[in-house]
């Protein structure tokens, strides 16, 4: 893990403050993953285990007037953001307790509270309406900010370009947040890509763009700092492409036949989890028996809220014909 | 009640100035807005950017940008106005409208809301081809969640667009060129005009003749020609294609006991056809005869002049059309 010596660095605090946050995201994975495998959760599952740094390190700056946009694989992104698990848990198992009363599921869920306002199952999507957020911000004279997060898939589609050059020319302040995890799909990064780097495609819009290690808070922190200051000043945003891995394919059940041998076995070997774990304990940031009750507490979270979000009341047929408009649809 | 005469685009301008300057959250983006772009490719927005500063912006050719950028600010509490030049191009915007804009209410349970009007400009007639003049209200009034809008009178323009601007759900707003050419008074305190009701252009007891937009000024071009052939016509104008008024238009045909609809859209899986369905289901046995349909061929709007005429539904094939309903 690199720790440059000009760049902003985290606390303690702050470190502890990320790993919590890594833990929250691995801990409702977890438990989100043996609940669908003992039948008990029917849904498509795109898990992001292994790219927790991500999240937890945008989070740590975020506030709950800052809003996030993000994606079918964006579940770690809203708990990152301490969306309340026991909602969305009612959610992902369609209840009307859910954030959404159980009409989006695990692919939309949306939680404004918190500022997650856009979950989209489209990719690319996350990025144009991130940018109306960031407009309302700019003429609200506000500092709040918003992150914008796609994957590198979505760096390939319309969406990505058309909303990277109108955040350069208005100067919104947006940072849009790319967890390269090397797979659009099944397809592997290079073979849908034309550049080897998303962050060059920034200079074509105007805007600063890094290539980072996902998996290291540390070159996180530096440079989501830097791009969140930079947006709250109001001078326009910037494009962060994070390195990390999916530990679990594309979707649940995904065999991943299409990667090279050996080359998940090797990015496991980096799991950022442990690792940074270890980095807590051995420059003393933390004790073991403070991790472990951290993880303790997270872990009765997410069973509390599994509880809960199992626990409730199926919707009834009637909310077919309400929130399609304001005003509820006759029958 | 003092009016002035003018032009449905006029009405739009009318209607955006008043928005604008009665709710400081009123926003106007989209390609060549701002004034010295020329105000939108009609003028509609002119003297907007002039008067409103920063809440009008001009903005690059992307379509998905722009209802992107108004999906986010509506949101967040504005209520943007995005004009997408041509009808056509709001195709390459469909995931933002169609998707998300459409949908976000719902799939949030209620938590968000996207009030948003997309203004957009098509119509054949002008010789634009394939590409530049295709009515899709069809389209949209398909999808949940979206309300449809297609005036014909400059004051309903004008009162229509004001509705839609305070409407807490997206809409989309048709321009049609067909009805941009016939000026007519407007009341200047016009205010806003509800959305889902017909309105009756003129009464009668034979057929009733359901149009929108375009066809409902050639309809109004053919009024001369019924009365020579001796039928009265109650003409309708449906304004809000989706929700629609059934209740208005299933009463007059219930009066008629004859129906005959005509849109500038492709007749086939049309507005139409929802309509028409519709009488059938709730007033069959009372009909006099079948409701008949007129709407485009199932063909791109084509170039050559005598193609255009021949693709769209004229004067002439509503008067055939009346009498034969008669006979």
């Amino acid at each position: 893990m690199s720790e440059a010596s000009n760049a902003p660095q985290p606390d303690t605090k702050a470190l502890v403050d990320i790993y919590r946050r890594m833990v929250r995201i691995e801990r409702n994975d977890d438990a989100i993953l043996s609940t669908i495998r003992k039948g008990r959760l029917q849904m498509p599952y795109y898990s992001a285990r292994g790219q927790e740094v991500i999240p937890a390190t945008v989070s740590h700056f975020l506030t709950d007037e800052d809003q996030i946009c993000t994606i079918y694989r964006g579940i770690q992104d809203m708990v990152a953001k301490d969306m309340p698990l026991k909602p969305l848990w009612a959610e992902i198992a369609g209840r009307v307790d859910g954030t959404c009363k159980g009409k989006g599921g695990p692919m939309h869920l949306t939680h404004p509270e918190t500022g997650v306002m856009v979950t989209t199952g489209i990719v690319g999507s996350s990025m144009p309406i991130a940018n109306g957020l960031a407009w309302a911000a700019q003429l609200d004279g506000s500092k709040r900010v918003v992150i914008a997060y796609f994957g590198d898939g979505a760096s390939n589609i319309g969406a990505f370009h058309e909303a990277m050059n109108l955040a350069g020319l208005w100067k919104l302040p947006v940072i849009f947040v790319c967890p390269n995890n090397r797979y659009a799909e099944h397809t592997s990064f290079e073979k849908g890509t034309a550049v080897d780097k998303i962050s060059k495609r920034a200079v074509g819009y105007g805007m600063p763009g890094f290539t980072i290690d996902g998996n290291d808070p540390f070159e996180m922190y530096a440079h989501v700092a830097t791009a969140i200051d930079r947006a709250r000043a109001g001078e326009g945003p910037t494009l962060l492409e994070c390195n990390t891995f999916r530990f679990m394919g594309h979707v649940l059940g995904d065999d991943m036949k299409y990667m090279p041998e050996g080359e998940l076995a090797k990015a496991k070997e980096n799991d950022p989890l442990p690792a940074f774990r270890q980095k807590l304990l051995d420059d003393g940031h933390a004790t073991e028996a403070q991790l472990e009750e951290m993880t303790q507490q997270i872990e009765q979270e997410v069973a509390a809220a599994r509880e809960f979000g199992m626990a409730s009341e199926v919707p009834s047929a009637d909310e077919l014909r309400r929130d399609v408009f304001e005003q509820e649809m006759s029958a | 009640m003092s009016t002035t005469k003018m032009h449905a685009i006029q009405g739009v301008n009318a209607a955006l100035h008043q928005a604008m300057a009665e709710d400081e959250k009123v926003l106007v983006l989209g390609e060549d807005i701002a004034d010295p772009e020329g105000g939108g490719i009609t003028g509609a927005a002119q003297g907007l950017s002039t008067k409103f500063g920063d809440r009008v912006r001009s903005t690059p050719i992307s379509e998905q940008a722009i209802v992107g950028a108004a999906i986010g600010a509506a949101m967040a509490g504005y209520k943007p106005v995005a004009e997408i030049m041509l009808m056509n191009f709001t195709t390459v915007a469909m995931d933002m409208i169609f998707n998300h804009a459409a949908k976000l209410r719902f799939m949030s349970g209620g938590q968000t809301s996207v009030p948003i009007v997309i203004r957009t400009l098509t119509g054949a007639g002008w010789q634009t081809a394939g590409q530049h003049a295709d009515h899709l209200e069809g389209w949209f009034a398909h999808a949940a969640g979206i309300k449809v809008v297609a005036p014909s009178s400059p004051a309903d323009y004008k009162g229509l667009m004001l509705s839609c601007i305070q409407d807490p759900d997206p809409c989309i707003f048709i321009e049609s060129a067909g009805t941009m050419f016939i000026p007519s008074e407007v009341d200047d305190d016009q205010g806003p005009i509800p959305l889902g009701k017909a309105r009756i252009v003129q009464e009668g007891t034979d057929v009733t003749l359901v149009t929108w937009s375009s066809q409902c000024i050639r309809a109004q071009m053919a009024l001369e020609g019924f009365a020579e052939a001796g039928v009265s016509v109650e003409l309708i104008d449906l304004r809000t294609i989706s929700p629609w008024d059934r209740e208005t238009v299933l009463a007059s045909a219930q009066k008629t006991g004859r129906v005959l609809i005509a849109h500038e859209a492709v007749r086939d899986f049309g507005p139409g056809a929802e309509i028409a369905a519709t009488i059938n289901e709730e007033l069959f046995g009372k009909l006099k005869a079948p409701v008949r349909r007129l709407g485009a061929p199932k063909c791109p709007v084509p170039f050559a002049k005598a193609l255009e005429d021949a693709y769209i539904v004229q004067p002439a094939d509503m008067i055939a059309a009346v009498k034969g309903l008669m006979s």
